[in-house]
């Protein structure tokens, strides 16, 4: 029988057989740890490894996104505790001016096509937005990985995922990715790895890739693919990496445990409703609430196409008085063709107060909290209870938020 | 370093209701309350297996070194705690026999070298009161046979996967990063 892409890329990491719900070592092309989290790989190491080499310096790597610079002395002696180990093990660090990690490994060209990567992130299977293996795992099996270069890995079954039909703005790639975290809930995709066809998918671009594989990891899911793409996608990937793009595709006799179609014709703007990413509505339900801030960025929506879209929306308008809206790139790179392209000045001219690149604003405490009682929009991936402070948090569109926050309450590019 | 053995014997405690069935979803703040994370010290653990488990509050107090925990499916669910795979260990707990894992303590327990198997037939053992708490079994792990001394049947376990009995084998993941340097 034929392989799925998952089992392909990992019997091309394993001398065993990579059937599903097999457990396999896997061999790793990529190992990192965050700034969060390092510490412990760090010390794990030390404790269990001390003065033996790593397995491959060039395949390890550190990457500060959750708290950049530090904001508090956990995180800063959490930073250092890393830099110190990169120095005495000559690894390279991408430190607090770069960006959102799984970002930077893309744009480095580390995350490529059919390879496998590790490190402390749970939003790391983002990289099969690029067709990679990515996954986070917790310190003592990325301390082990930094030390032998593999892990080991429970193949899982794949699902397909077929969306029906097409969208149109002020419909975008987030309303698609919630919408399809609407259907599957956090239990049909569980533990599974899935593979998005349909031609809505197939045309997306780079950060629409991306906006749906980072959600994967709240539909539960071990991975998403899209296979199917067009010339322009592999122009921009080819372009961005420098590495060739030439992902593997499934057999057509392989075997998926289940096949699910989404109808997304005429799909409306999607909100996230408190506190679970996969409350889902359409916008027209949640109209007119009162907002109070708002927040562009994150590794789902932090790419310069979605913060261009927010600035679409700005253009010429204002973010309410007694509105916040803070925005924050993805990565320096995203950074500096924001600035090349006059969109940080017009997100500014609007009024929103604009950070140095990283998570700030997903995880908490970087680019401020939300108290008790405050109601955010924000683009991230998670609105969980407590994860960004005291207040609410709905998730939705980087277009839908800016016209929220012109507004003052959860509206639709539309209303503007 | 002596191999390990890998068959264990030993008397069996059967984690069910009021009603005698296998008790579903034991998650992690069950098998290790949340209260006493900040315990680090491995043999400070064992008294609160299960503390935070209906029923089953005093486990620790009547569970012996090298008993057998027979449990519901997706035992372990939740959120990753180590203390919930250490609180075992430190109670010299000889195994863990249930029809599923929650996947990260799975994962945890595996890393730790502590012996966790499946079997798909425990349910229906439990019920047809084939085991019963205080049986003695005996359970290979590389050939997945379980045997009952006390009933004298034997029953289907799922054998520790190579990755599983290598890490089991040299003690944990970090002591098999160790054999593995010298190849
Ligand atoms: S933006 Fe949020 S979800 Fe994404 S990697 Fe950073 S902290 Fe994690």
């Amino acid at each position: 029988m034929g392989k799925t892409i998952i089992e392909k890329i990992i019997q091309a990491h394993t001398d065993d057989d990579a059937a599903p719900r097999k457990i396999v070592w896997m061999g790793l092309d990529v190992r990192s740890a965050r700034d969060f989290g390092g510490p412990n790989v760090v010390k794990n190491y030390e404790r269990e490894y001390s003065g033996l080499p790593l397995a491959d310096k060039k395949k390890t790597f550190f990457t500060f996104d959750l708290c950049v610079p530090a904001s508090s002395l956990k995180y800063a002696d959490a930073q250092q505790v890393c830099r110190d180990f990169a120095q005495k093990h000559d690894i390279k660090v991408f430190d607090v001016n770069k960006g959102i990690g799984s970002h930077v490994l893309i744009e480095e060209g580390l995350a490529g096509a059919n390879s496998t990567v590790v490190g402390t992130d749970s939003h790391l299977n983002i990289l099969g937005a690029v067709g990679c293996f990515g996954q986070g795992m917790g310190d003592v099996d990325i301390a082990f990985a930094f030390r032998t270069g593999k892990t080991w890995f429970e193949v899982p079954e794949t699902i397909k995922v077929l969306l029906k039909g097409d969208f149109s703005y002020p419909a975008t790639a987030k309303d698609l990715t919630l919408k399809v975290l609407k259907e599957l809930g956090t239990k049909r995709a569980a533990l599974k790895a899935v593979e998005f066809y349909g031609e809505a998918v197939r045309e997306l671009s780079l950060s629409g890739r991306i906006t749906l594989c980072s959600m994967v990891t709240e539909m539960a899911g071990v991975i998403g693919f899209i296979p199917e793409f067009e010339d322009s996608f592999r122009k921009e990937i080819e372009g961005i990496s420098k590495t060739e793009f030439n992902p593997v595709q499934a057999d057509e006799d392989c075997h998926y445990s289940e096949v699910i179609e989404i109808s997304i014709d005429r799909l409306a703007p999607q909100v996230a409703v408190p506190f679970s990413p996969d409350n889902v509505q359409d916008i027209s339900e949640l109209k007119g609430t009162k907002i109070h801030s708002g927040f562009i960025g994150s590794c789902t929506n932090g790419r310069t196409e979605d913060l261009a879209l927010a600035a679409r929306e700005l253009n010429e308008k204002k973010v309410k008085e007694d509105v916040m809206l803070k925005v924050v790139p993805a990565t320096a790179r995203v950074y500096e063709e924001l600035l090349e392209q006059g969109i940080l000045q017009a997100l500014f001219r609007a009024g929103a107060i604009i950070s140095n690149p990283g998570c700030g604003g997903c995880a908490e405490g970087h680019i401020g909290l939300t108290g008790e009682g405050e109601v955010q929009i924000s683009t991230g991936n998670r609105n969980f209870e407590g994860k960004q402070g005291k207040g609410k948090t709905y998730l939705a569109s980087p277009a839908v938020v800016a016209a929220s926050c012109v507004r003052g309450e959860i509206a639709s590019p539309e209303d503007l | 370093m002596a191999e390990k053995k890998t068959a264990h014997r030993g008397r069996i405690w059967i984690i069910s209701d009021s009603q005698g069935n296998l008790i579903e979803n034991i998650d992690t703040d069950q098998i290790f309350h949340n209260a006493f994370l900040h315990i680090t010290e491995l043999s400070q653990m064992g008294q609160y297996a299960l503390g935070n488990l209906e029923g089953w509050k005093d486990f620790s107090k009547k569970a012996r070194s090298g008993d057998i925990l027979v449990a519901g499916r997706n035992f372990g669910a939740g959120s990753s705690r180590q203390q919930a795979v250490d609180c075992f260990i430190s109670l010299k707990i000889g195994l863990i026999l249930v029809p599923s894992f929650g996947a990260i303590y799975f994962r945890n327990a595996l890393n730790s070298g502590f012996p966790v198997l499946k079997s798909s037939v425990l349910e229906e053992l439990v019920r047809e009161k084939k085991l019963e708490t205080g049986d003695e079994i005996e359970v290979d792990f590389l050939q997945g046979e379980g045997l009952s001394l006390s009933k004298d049947f034997s029953f289907r376990v799922e054998p520790m996967s190579s990755v599983q009995s290598d890490i089991f084998k040299a003690g944990n993941l970090f002591n098999y990063g160790k054999t593995m340097l010298k190849d």
